[in-house]
């Protein structure tokens, strides 16, 4: 019982932090097309400014969750996926970089570096952990004693680019809302413009997505002997379509919030799908690492528990308060200011 | 070299170079915060440029903090997974709860700080810096107490093949963690100290905003020197119980090989490990060895030969590194309170404002120097006297490890030295810009 709660947890903070991150991996992707000029993408930069380390925090805290709660799912997921997983460090080591230094030096040159960063730092991400997630779905070649016998090359397999194609396009729909909620003017014009375009490659990506769960994985196992939980593929469809009909009644806000609950849907389908297991192996279902031969002791899940249910309310209580504080449009006042990025 | 040296190399890359970072943060995020409520407390504006010009370089520095420690994060599942699955349910448990009280409030507040100054009440806006202050001395304290207990593991039970947690508390109050966190805050608070004093003396030898380095530079005199005084204090209090807990290391930092009473301390020695003694060693004084160690003069004091040779730490690095860590030691109190007896009359003290920018850079080597005889001193041994380092090691490829291992070097090489230069740029520019 206490597996699963924190299974459902593990669930919980992936999809937090993709709702949450989401937003700043699309801004980066769209950065080279949406803007025009430099205030532009200084806008796009400062619309992310005050939110994008408290999210990547949300990311520090799914991996310290797992570590702490199925250390061996950590342990084999972190050296299995050795390649991937450092490529995923240095695009956000990258990433982070680029919003401190690039108004730091008075250069177009230093800030076009920058911008590619920021780019890379973004769409990388996002692209990795669509394959990652769609590889994890299927499956990995680990073996009992949670060696890995896959290679790169391997990971990237159709399924798996399904899932990376998915995972940029579901943050850029998410990027582009959040870009025309923080913005004005033409920017703002251009970044609804985008969501529009966006939305129905999204589709086809989420339909085809979905219809290759049910031929390369055995994720609708656990759906067809639990239907309730069909409730999250339902809802992330409806919650799709309701964001475009929120994007033409040009509600960017409520399109947002839409999409963002897409996102949760679509973590936990795939999340639900997997379980009992965090890890499946594709060598023989005995090798995976689930909540059964993965799971900490009783009692550090209980402290853990404890832990998480005190503290992360609180933190998402302050971190709305400080959403609620930065939403407004970036304006000029904004830009000019000496901290601005 | 094998999978286990590299990874080796690799985690000491990724640890070092984050540790740049680190102590500015935790030292400055406090001297801001100090600065703001003397803004907040009499209105006067010098104290509001004061927090913005040290926050300016604070950030510099910070971002590369935050993205270097998510390194670490990933490293112990990356390349020392065997370590990860046997002591996650202690060591997993303190990152996680690091990253959940302290993390969150760290980052989510200094944004409230950087782009709150007119968005959010004064008082809101002191609270923020506090709050940044607060959560990133409290992350210290979580990661030590994990490194604490790889120090000196205790409050587990070994059970389904691995260390399970047996008692919570026993890992929250372990002396070693406690100790040694005072110590490395108390340095790292110095540092930042030693950071102002420097960059204030700069500009004061240039005659640059003679008021408001004048402030910056007296706020921080008295600070740095009591904190070099107590990085000492607390530094021979945690080589006690190094003393105590982990011998091996205490006798590798001296490059004690017999063990004996009324051990002495030898003012100059040269460790040759393979024929197991000091080469040279000269200038001892009876009895001082088991003094330090043990507060006692005649204690008895563990040599290294009395260790089986594969249970003893490299001599050479550790003793190197324990030499260097003190002698900077013994030198930062001297200087830090010369600083404090001249604060008022600097222009007449020019040698001070000379020497102080020079005295930036070794404090940080000090640190390091500090978390090498921690790290390497504690050594053949992951989990002192649990588990080894080499049964800790990821099972991946040697080749991957080399690739990682020279993109690391190449990334942050590039970084570190961007980072150096803007914060250079930065500071003399001054608060003018």
């Amino acid at each position: 019982m206490l597996e699963t709660i924190w299974f459902v947890l593990w669930g919980l903070l992936w999809a937090v932090y993709f709702v949450l991150d989401g937003f700043d991996f699309g801004m980066g992707t769209l950065l080279p097309i949406a803007a025009r000029n430099e205030a532009d993408r200084r806008t796009i930069y400062n619309a992310a400014g005050p939110f994008w380390d408290g999210n990547e925090v949300w990311l520090i805290t799914a991996g310290g969750v797992t570590f702490a709660a199925f250390p061996k799912a950590y342990a084999v997921m972190f050296s299995a996926l050795y390649a991937p997983l450092l490529m995923l460090l240095f695009a956000l080591i990258f990433r982070a970089v680029s919003f401190e230094f690039r108004n730091k030096i008075d250069s177009p040159g230093w800030r076009k570096v920058w911008d590619v960063f920021q780019f890379l730092g973004n769409f990388v991400p996002a692209l990795l952990f669509g394959v990652a997630f769609a590889n994890l779905f299927m499956g990995i070649p680990i073996d009992g004693n949670g060696v890995y016998h896959g290679n790169l090359l391997k990971l990237l397999n159709l399924y798996g680019l399904l899932g990376g194609v998915f995972f940029v396009l579901m943050f850029a729909l998410h990027g582009a809302l959040w870009m025309g909620i923080k913005s004005t003017g033409d920017l703002h014009d251009r970044a609804v413009g985008l969501a529009r375009g966006i939305w129905p490659l999204l589709l086809c990506a989420a339909v085809a997505f979905l219809a290759a769960t049910a031929v390369y994985t055995n994720l609708y196992v656990n759906y067809l002997k639990l239907p309730p939980l069909l409730v999250f593929p339902i809802l992330a469809v409806a919650s799709l379509l309701t964001t475009r009909f929120f994007i033409a009644s040009n509600s960017v806000g409520m399109a947002w919030v839409c999409n963002a609950v897409f996102i949760v849907c679509v973590t936990f389908f795939g999340v639900f799908g997997m379980y009992p297991a965090l890890l499946p192996s594709s060598m023989d279902p005995a090798f995976s690492v689930t909540i059964a031969n993965g799971a900490s002791s009783p009692l550090t899940l209980k402290i853990m528990l404890t832990v998480v249910v005190i503290f992360v309310p609180i933190v998402l209580a302050y971190q709305a308060w400080v959403y609620s504080v930065f939403t407004h449009k970036i304006t000029d006042e904004d830009l000019e200011d000496e901290h601005a990025y | 070299m094998d999978v286990v040296m590299l990874s080796r190399l690799q985690f000491a890359v990724a640890v070092f170079f984050h540790f740049i970072f680190v102590p500015l943060t935790l030292g400055l995020s406090v001297l801001i915060a100090v600065m703001q409520t003397i803004y907040y407390r009499t209105g006067n504006e010098t104290y509001k440029r004061m927090a913005k010009f040290w926050g300016k370089l604070f950030l510099i520095n910070f971002t590369l903090g935050v993205v270097t420690g998510i390194t670490l994060e990933f490293q112990f599942g990356t390349n020392w997974s065997r370590y990860s699955e046997y002591v996650g349910d202690i060591f997993g448990s303190l990152l996680a709860i690091e990253a959940t009280l302290a993390f969150f409030l760290e980052s989510t507040f200094l944004a409230v700080w950087v782009f709150g100054w007119e968005r959010v009440s004064k008082k809101m806006h002191l609270f923020a810096i506090w709050a940044v202050a607060f959560a990133s001395n409290l992350s210290g304290l979580w990661i030590i107490l994990a490194n604490g207990w790889m120090q000196n593991p205790v409050g587990y039970v070994i059970r389904n093949n691995r260390a399970e947690l047996d008692n919570f508390f026993t890992v929250l109050s372990n002396p070693y963690a406690w100790g040694q966190f005072f110590h490395n805050l108390a340095a790292s608070w110095m540092l930042a100290g030693f950071f102002v004093l420097g960059i204030s003396a700069w500009h004061l030898l240039r005659r640059n905003e003679e008021d408001f380095f004048n402030r910056s530079f007296r706020l921080a005199a008295g600070f740095t020197l009591v904190l070099a005084l107590l990085v000492a204090v607390q530094g021979h209090n945690h080589g006690n119980t190094v003393a105590k807990l982990q011998p091996a290391k205490l006798a590798a930092m001296e490059s004690h090989w017999e063990t004996q009473k009324s051990a002495p301390m030898y003012l100059l020695a040269v460790p040759n490990e393979s024929a197991e003694g000091n080469a040279i060693q000269a200038f001892g004084i009876p009895g001082v060895l088991s003094l330090l160690a043990f507060n006692d003069p005649s204690a008895e004091v563990k040599g290294l030969k009395d260790f089986p040779k594969e249970d003893r730490p490299p001599v050479l690095l550790t003793f190197l590194n324990f030499r260097l860590m003190v002698g900077l030691g013994t030198l930062f109190p001297l200087l830090a309170g010369a600083a404090f007896l001249f604060r008022n009359r600097l222009q007449d003290k020019q040698w001070l404002l000379k020497a102080l920018p020079w005295a930036i850079p070794l404090p940080y080597l000090a640190i390091m120097a500090g978390w090498a005889v921690a790290e390497i001193g504690r050594q053949p041994w992951i989990v002192y006297g649990m588990m080894r380092t080499t049964d800790a090691v990821s099972p991946v490829p040697a080749s991957s490890v080399a690739v990682s291992l020279l993109a690391f070097g190449a990334v942050y090489t590039l970084l570190g030295v961007l980072d150096i230069y803007l914060l250079r740029k930065y500071a003399r520019k001054g608060p003018a810009a």
